[in-house]
C-alpha cells in the first residue's frame, strides 16, 4: 500500500479520509498492537494474551483465529496483517514442546519487523486469579524498570524500550494525581524478568506527597529471555529519525551562561529622559515664579561675560 | 520553665518532621532515572540476589516496587499542579526517552513539471474571482460549474469561420477539442506521478495528428519498416531512400588484438585526466548551468518587482539593465525584460 501511495486516487471523500488516516503523519497517533496466537496455544498463553489485551485495551486488535506462522522464520504474514489493520506492535503467543508457553513481543517500522523478542512464561498468575479490586481499564500505568541488565545488556535495553512502548498507553500532556493508581514493575534479576502489576494506594504521610502502599492485582509473569531479533543499528537509527518540523527551533539572540542565566539582546528606541517619572518630593517641585527669576539670573552673567 | 518547654517543643516538632519525611524518603545508592513524561522510572542499582533467595520472592519484589514507586511519585508531586473541574491535575513534561516512529516522516510532494517551470520563470499563482459578469444573462455568475457565466456548451448557434469547411459540424469540433484537452491533462497527471515515483514511462509514440511534420513522417516510416516479424531484417529499401536516422545505438567494441597505437593513446589520455588536479570542463553542461542561473536571477528580480511597486515597472527595468550590462555583449540590446528575450538555445 505504501509504495503505491501516490498512485491510488481516492474516488470518494470517505476513501480519501481513510487513506489520509493511514498515511505517514508528522505527529503520529498512538501505536496499535495486534494480539494473535499461533498454531497451538496452551491455557496459560490464551489467558495471558487476554490479560495483556486488557492492559492495552483501546489501542489493540485481537485476532481470534489461530495463525500458523513462525515470526522468527518468516515474518511476511505478520507484515501483511500489520498493513491490514495498521498496527505497528504485535504480541504473538504459541506453545510447543521445544518452547513451551512462548510470547513474542515485537514492533514494526514502515510495515517491516524492527525488533522481536521471545519470552517464555515460567510462572503466570492471571488477572482473575487474584481477588482484589482492579484498576479501571485504560488507566495510564506508571512503569518502573529495576535491575542492572536493563542498563547494560543490549538485549535487555531493547526489551525495556519495547515494553515501554507496549505498556505506556497514550502520551498525554497532563494527568490527574488521584488517577495514578496502576504500577507495572519489571525486575531483571537472576537471569529472569519479573513482571508485576500493582494497584497503588495513596496514604497520608503528613506532607504534601503521599506515602505509597502497593497491592498486587495481576497479571504477574516470570519471564525468561529466549530468541531475539534486533534491528541493525542503521535501521534502528532510521526509525528514530525525527522530521525537521518537529525539532524545536533555535531562539536567536539569546544565550545562557554557566549558571543557566538567560541573556538576550534587546533593541530599544532612544529614551527621552525629560519625560522620565522620578520620585516626587515637595522640595524638588518647581515653582513657576522662582523658575523665571532663576532663568533671568542665569542669563545675566553670560551677557556680562561677552561684554568683557 | 518556659524556656525549657520551648526547646522541648522545638525538638519534638523537628522529630515529627523527620518522621514524616521518613515516611516518604527512600535511600538508594544510585539515583533513579526518571522520564516523567512517560511516567517511567529506571532503577540501575544492583539488586541483592542473596536476600532475594532468602526472603519470600513476592514480598521482596513488592518492597522493591514500593520504594521505586515512592520515588517516582515524589518526582511527579514536585511538578506544578492546578485544579481543573474538581480534580487536581499535573502537567507532564515532554517524554525524553527516544522511541522509534511507526512510519517514516512524510515527504513533501515533488513538484510537477509546471510547478518547476513556474518557479524557474517566477510565475506566481493569481487568485481569480469566483463571480464573473455574464454579458448575455446580464448578471453575475460563477466562473465554473453548473450555471456558469459565458458557458460555451450552451450555445445554440455557432458562427462558421470563413476558412472552415462549411459542412463541418462546429459543435462536434468543440466537444472533441474539450475531450482532447481533458485527455492531455490526465496524461500529464500520470506523467507527473510517474516522475514522482521515479518510474520510467514509455513515450507516447506516434499519435494521430492532422498534420504530420517531416520528422514525424520519417519516424513513422522507420517504425513501419521495423514492425515486421523479422524486425525489418528483410525489408527492401526504395531507390534513393536514405538510411533511417536516430534509430538507437548499437554497442561497438574495440578489436581484441591490433591497433596498439590507438590503445596507447587512449590509455595515456585516461591517465592524464586521472593525474590532473583540475576537473575537466563539460562545456555544454557549464553553459546550460549559466543559462539556468540567469533565468533564475531574472525570475527573482521579477518576483521582487511584482511584490513592491507596480506603477513604474517598464522604465526602471530598462535603466537598471543598461547600467548593469558590464560588457556582456548581447545583453544590452535585450533590455525589455522577459518577453523579448530570445530562446536559450540560440545563445
Amino acid at each position: 500500500m505504501t509504495q503505491l501511495d501516490g498512485v491510488i486516487k481516492p474516488k470518494t471523500k470517505r476513501s480519501k479520509r481513510f487513506l489520509e488516516s493511514r498515511a505517514p503523519k508528522l505527529t503520529e497517533d498512538v501505536k496499535t498492537a495486534m494480539i494473535m496466537k499461533g498454531g497451538n496455544t496452551s491455557q496459560t498463553i490464551t489467558q495471558a494474551l487476554k490479560d495483556l489485551y486488557s492492559l492495552r485495551k483501546p489501542h489493540a486488535v485481537v485476532y481470534k483465529k489461530k495463525n500458523i506462522t513462525r515470526p522468527f522464520e518468516d515474518s511476511t504474514s505478520l507484515e501483511f496483517f500489520s498493513k491490514k489493520t495498521d498496527c505497528s506492535l504485535f504480541l504473538f503467543g504459541s506453545h510447543n514442546k521445544k518452547r513451551p508457553n512462548n510470547l513474542i513481543f515485537g514492533r514494526l517500522f514502515d510495515f517491516h519487523v524492527l525488533d522481536m523478542i521471545e519470552l517464555g512464561i515460567e510462572k503466570f498468575v492471571s488477572l482473575s486469579e487474584i481477588k482484589a479490586s482492579k484498576c479501571p481499564e485504560g488507566t495510564k500505568p506508571m512503569l518502573v524498570f529495576a535491575g542492572e541488565p536493563f542498563d547494560t545488556v543490549n538485549e535487555h535495553k531493547r526489551l525495556k524500550s519495547l515494553l515501554l512502548e507496549f505498556f505506556r498507553g497514550p502520551s498525554v500532556s497532563a494527568v490527574r494525581l488521584a488517577g495514578l493508581e496502576h504500577v507495572l514493575h519489571f525486575t531483571a534479576l537472576d537471569g529472569k524478568i519479573f513482571m508485576r502489576s500493582y494497584r497503588c494506594l495513596l496514604k497520608k504521610s503528613g506532607c504534601r506527597t503521599p506515602r505509597i502502599e502497593l497491592e498486587e492485582i495481576g497479571p504477574s509473569f516470570d519471564f525468561i529471555l529466549r530468541r531475539t531479533h534486533l534491528a541493525s543499528d542503521d535501521l534502528y537509527r532510521l526509525a528514530h529519525k525525527q522530521p525537521k518540523a518537529l525539532k524545536p527551533k533555535k531562539m536567536k539572540n539569546t544565550s545562557h551562561d554557566a549558571f543557566g542565566t538567560k541573556f538576550g539582546r534587546v533593541h530599544m528606541q532612544k529614551q527621552d529622559l525629560s519625560k522620565l517619572h522620578t520620585r516626587k518630593m515637595k522640595g524638588l517641585t518647581k515653582r513657576k515664579r522662582k523658575v523665571l527669576t532663576e532663568e533671568q539670573d542665569a542669563q545675566a552673567p553670560k551677557v556680562a561675560k561677552i561684554e568683557n | 520553665m518556659a524556656a525549657c518547654s520551648v526547646e522541648e517543643l522545638l525538638a519534638k516538632a523537628e522529630q515529627e518532621e523527620a518522621e514524616k519525611l521518613r515516611n516518604i524518603t527512600v535511600h538508594k545508592d544510585l539515583d533513579l532515572d526518571f522520564d516523567v513524561g512517560n511516567l517511567l522510572a529506571s532503577d540501575k542499582n544492583r539488586i541483592d540476589t542473596r536476600s532475594f533467595k532468602e526472603q519470600n520472592k513476592e514480598d521482596f519484589l513488592r518492597s522493591l516496587a514500593r520504594d521505586n514507586t515512592q520515588l517516582l511519585i515524589n518526582e511527579i508531586w514536585k511538578l506544578p499542579s492546578e485544579r481543573v473541574e474538581e480534580a487536581i491535575v499535573v502537567k507532564l513534561p515532554q517524554p525524553t526517552t527516544p522511541l522509534p516512529r511507526e512510519k517514516p516522516p512524510p515527504k513533501p510532494r515533488p513538484p510537477t513539471k509546471w510547478e518547476q517551470f513556474a518557479k524557474l520563470k517566477g510565475i506566481q499563482k493569481k487568485k481569480k474571482t469566483n463571480l464573473v459578469w455574464d454579458e448575455t444573462a446580464k448578471e453575475w455568475r460563477r466562473r465554473w460549474g453548473y450555471k456558469r457565466a459565458n458557458d460555451d456548451t450552451k450555445d445554440w448557434l455557432i458562427e462558421v469561420p470563413e476558412t472552415a469547411d462549411p459542412n463541418e459540424d462546429q459543435f462536434a469540433k468543440r466537444l472533441k477539442a474539450k475531450k482532447e484537452r481533458v485527455a492531455k491533462n490526465e496524461f500529464n497527471r500520470l506523467k507527473n506521478i510517474a516522475r514522482a515515483q521515479k518510474v520510467k514511462v514509455p513515450g507516447l509514440g506516434l499519435t494521430p495528428k492532422a498534420q504530420q511534420s517531416r520528422d514525424e513522417l520519417a519516424r513513422a516510416v522507420s517504425v513501419a519498416q521495423t514492425s515486421t516479424a523479422s524486425v525489418g531484417m528483410f525489408q527492401e529499401r526504395l531507390p534513393k531512400e536514405k538510411a533511417p536516422k536516430n534509430t538507437g545505438k548499437k554497442r561497438k567494441f574495440q578489436p581484441l588484438i591490433g591497433d596498439f597505437s590507438n590503445e596507447k593513446q587512449k590509455q595515456l589520455e585516461l591517465l592524464k585526466i586521472m593525474d590532473s588536479k583540475k576537473p575537466t570542463l563539460d562545456v555544454t553542461k557549464a553553459v546550460n548551468k549559466q543559462m539556468r542561473e540567469e533565468d533564475r536571477e531574472e525570475a527573482a528580480a521579477k518576483y521582487k518587482k511584482g511584490a513592491g511597486k507596480k506603477g513604474r515597472k517598464g522604465n526602471m527595468s530598462g535603466k537598471g539593465k543598461g547600467k548593469g550590462g558590464k560588457g556582456k555583449g548581447g545583453k544590452g540590446g535585450k533590455a525589455g525584460g522577459g518577453k523579448k528575450r530570445s530562446k536559450p538555445g540560440k545563445r
